[in-house]
């Protein structure tokens, strides 16, 4: 009969689904930021510096985001020169953890951390964020070269955007030597 | 007096005056090393005095950065607390249309012209996570803003998803419920920003029942870095085989609202995103019955399309999909004898988006889209039958914000056969989502 077929074949998909559950793994987590660390600093990254989001800085930092900041320092690993951001940001409706390698004045590395989206993964792959490598920011603040985004994945690609721009913000900011305290 | 006589006399007392201070500002050794002991003593008291300070500096430091980390602990609670509130969300879109719009063919079946405003399409999202791995979604649409009692309006309202999602692992989720069908561009993506022309094109209006949703069990993710894949069993259509629109993919659609049980369809989708800027998709569908099981009829059906989406960094877009029903037959039931039996369609539509001057009035973007479609012609039987339209639109949108477009559009229709309409006019219109 043809509703038992209908039926039927519901409850294989469900079979399958739950063999599948059982098989799987935590979501999400592609590289922990300590990990991230350690392969930008070969396993010896420095003690993080805490950059103070004093008035002016936080408005540009807000101007970049679109949104207030809940926080008084920014984190940062490095010299001044070469810096490690690992900075959060909400695509859709959850926070996407970023790894951005800073170098004088331009982006080295772009890596997405954790993702905890329901859609738009395909920006955590290199094909994506490869687009990142070697920008930096013109005079309005914005990166240098346009992204292309991808279909699907819109809100994400702008987050990610977002933060790179702010890593590069945040980085000429500390090699002019805004305060900051270890 | 005289200057010079003046002067001397000057100097003469400042002479006078100096002796005694000089005698005053030359200490005797004692004197000196009591004022060397006095000195001594106040930069020992100095000393401590800023020992303290640099004490009581670094200790205000130390008091600092605890404040800091303190208000930056309790701002991660609150918006961890937030957070766990928000886990549920909510959004939406909407579009207000106006056509002016002249019927070419006012000759066959009456004048069928189009001049109306309508609020088409008012749609809240509403969305819960009920943790990182398990969610909710659903978008509820009220269609021609007003949805009367006694069924005299155009309007109603409408579930048009509402599904769990399973995250499986990184690559693979789960969802079932009510979903739109991954087929084409717009059916899935339909938020009127995201495309161009006021009203949605022809070829994913008739030939993809654009907005298509089903109830059923999906499987979704990624195979390989920029290839995603959608595999889905649902329910499927119950097109009429008489009346004023047989086998039109459009008019099956029972929308999951007490549809009759069915046999199955199952849709796959392949979309690959791995170049930035462009999707290139393929979907297939099949269905066991095309016009439903509540009847004796049994007529097969598969759903073949195809499609690209490129946008550019430079601001050039080209869109381009082709879809096909190849439609079976039953006895005396068959769709040829209207030409129904292939009903195809496709387009192409060429863009160009680029930045206004400034910082304020946002992007403007032109297009041109050329389609052709299988429809009916809307005459009686026995002159009913399915014929080729064309259609050409140019037109733009203006976007002052990502989220917001402003739309103009002309187009000119046709067919080559005896149709009831063809419409030539212009389109406005706007549409936001949040």
């Amino acid at each position: 009969m043809r509703i038992h077929r209908w039926r039927a074949g519901l409850c294989c998909a469900a079979l399958l689904t739950l063999g599948a559950v059982s098989l799987a793994g935590a979501t999400g987590v592609y590289q922990t930021p300590e990990a991230f660390l350690a392969e930008v600093f070969n396993g010896a990254a420095p003690a993080p510096q805490a950059l103070w989001l004093l008035p002016e800085l936080r408005a540009q930092a807000e101007q970049i985001l679109g949104h207030p900041l809940d926080r008084l320092r920014v984190r940062y690993w490095g010299n001044s020169d070469r810096n490690v951001w690992i900075l959060d940001e909400i695509g859709r409706d959850q926070p996407i953890t970023v790894g951005i390698v800073t170098s004088g004045g331009r982006i080295e590395q772009l890596r997405v951390l954790i993702f905890r989206e329901s859609r738009g993964w395909e920006v955590r792959h290199p094909f994506f964020t490869d687009q990142f490598r070697d920008l930096s920011l013109n005079e309005r603040q914005e990166l240098e070269e346009p992204i292309d985004g991808i279909s699907g994945a819109t809100l994400s690609v702008a987050a990610l955007t977002r933060l790179a721009r702010l890593a590069l913000m945040l980085h000429g900011a500390a090699a002019r030597g805004q305060p900051v305290s270890r | 007096m005289r200057p010079i006589a003046a002067t001397l006399l000057c100097l003469s007392l400042l002479l006078t005056a100096s002796v005694p201070v000089r005698a005053a500002v030359t200490p005797s050794l004692e004197e000196m090393w009591q004022l060397v002991q006095a000195q001594q003593k106040t930069i020992a008291e100095l000393q401590t005095r800023l020992a303290r300070a640099e004490g009581q500096v670094q200790e205000t430091v130390s008091q600092v950065e605890a404040t800091a980390d303190a208000v930056e602990q309790v701002a991660a609670t609150s918006t961890s607390v937030a957070t766990a509130k928000n886990r549920t969300s909510v959004g939406g879109y909407g579009e207000l249309h106006y056509n002016n719009l002249d019927d070419d063919r006012d000759g066959v079946g009456g004048d069928d012209s189009l001049s109306r405003a309508d609020l088409h399409r008012f749609i809240i999202y509403l969305g819960h996570e009920f943790n990182d791995r398990l969610r909710f979604f659903s978008e509820l649409e009220v269609e021609h803003a007003l949805v009367a009692g006694d069924g005299s309006s155009a309007g109603e309202v409408e579930m048009e998803q509402a599904w769990l999602e399973l995250d499986l692992n990184n690559n693979h989720h789960l969802r079932a419920g009510l979903d739109v069908l991954p087929v084409g561009i717009i059916n899935v993506t339909h938020e009127p920003n995201t495309f161009y022309g006021v009203e949605r094109n022809k070829v994913e209006s008739e030939i993809i029942p654009t907005t298509w949703w089903e109830a059923g069990l999906a499987l979704r993710g990624e195979i390989a870095p920029g290839w995603s894949y959608d595999a889905v069993l649902h329910s499927g259509l119950t097109a009429p085989t008489a009346g004023d629109d047989p086998y039109r993919p459009r008019s099956g659609r029972l929308k999951v609202s007490e549809a009759d049980d069915q046999d199955a369809a199952f849709t796959g989708r392949v979309r690959y995103t791995g170049i930035p800027g462009l999707e290139v998709g393929a979907s297939g569908q099949y269905q066991r019955d095309y016009t439903g099981t509540a009847d004796d009829i049994d007529i097969d059906a598969t759903l073949f399309e195809a499609h690209a989406d490129w946008k550019h960094r430079s601001g050039f877009g080209l869109r381009a999909l082709y879809a096909r029903w190849d439609l079976g037959e039953d006895g005396a039931v068959d769709p040829g004898a209207v030409n129904a039996n292939n009903l195809a369609g496709w387009y192409v539509e060429p863009a160009w988006r680029f930045r206004l001057p400034g910082d304020v009035l946002g992007e403007i973007g032109v297009f041109a889209r050329y389609s052709e479609w299988d429809e009916r012609n809307r005459l009686p039987a026995p002159d009913f039958r399915y014929e080729e339209f064309e259609q050409f639109m140019v037109g733009l949108n203006w976007w002052p914000h990502p989220d917001v477009a402003f739309k103009l559009d002309v187009q000119w229709e046709n067919a080559d056969r005896s149709v009831d309409q063809t419409l030539d006019g212009i389109n406005l219109g706007f549409g936001y989502r949040f």
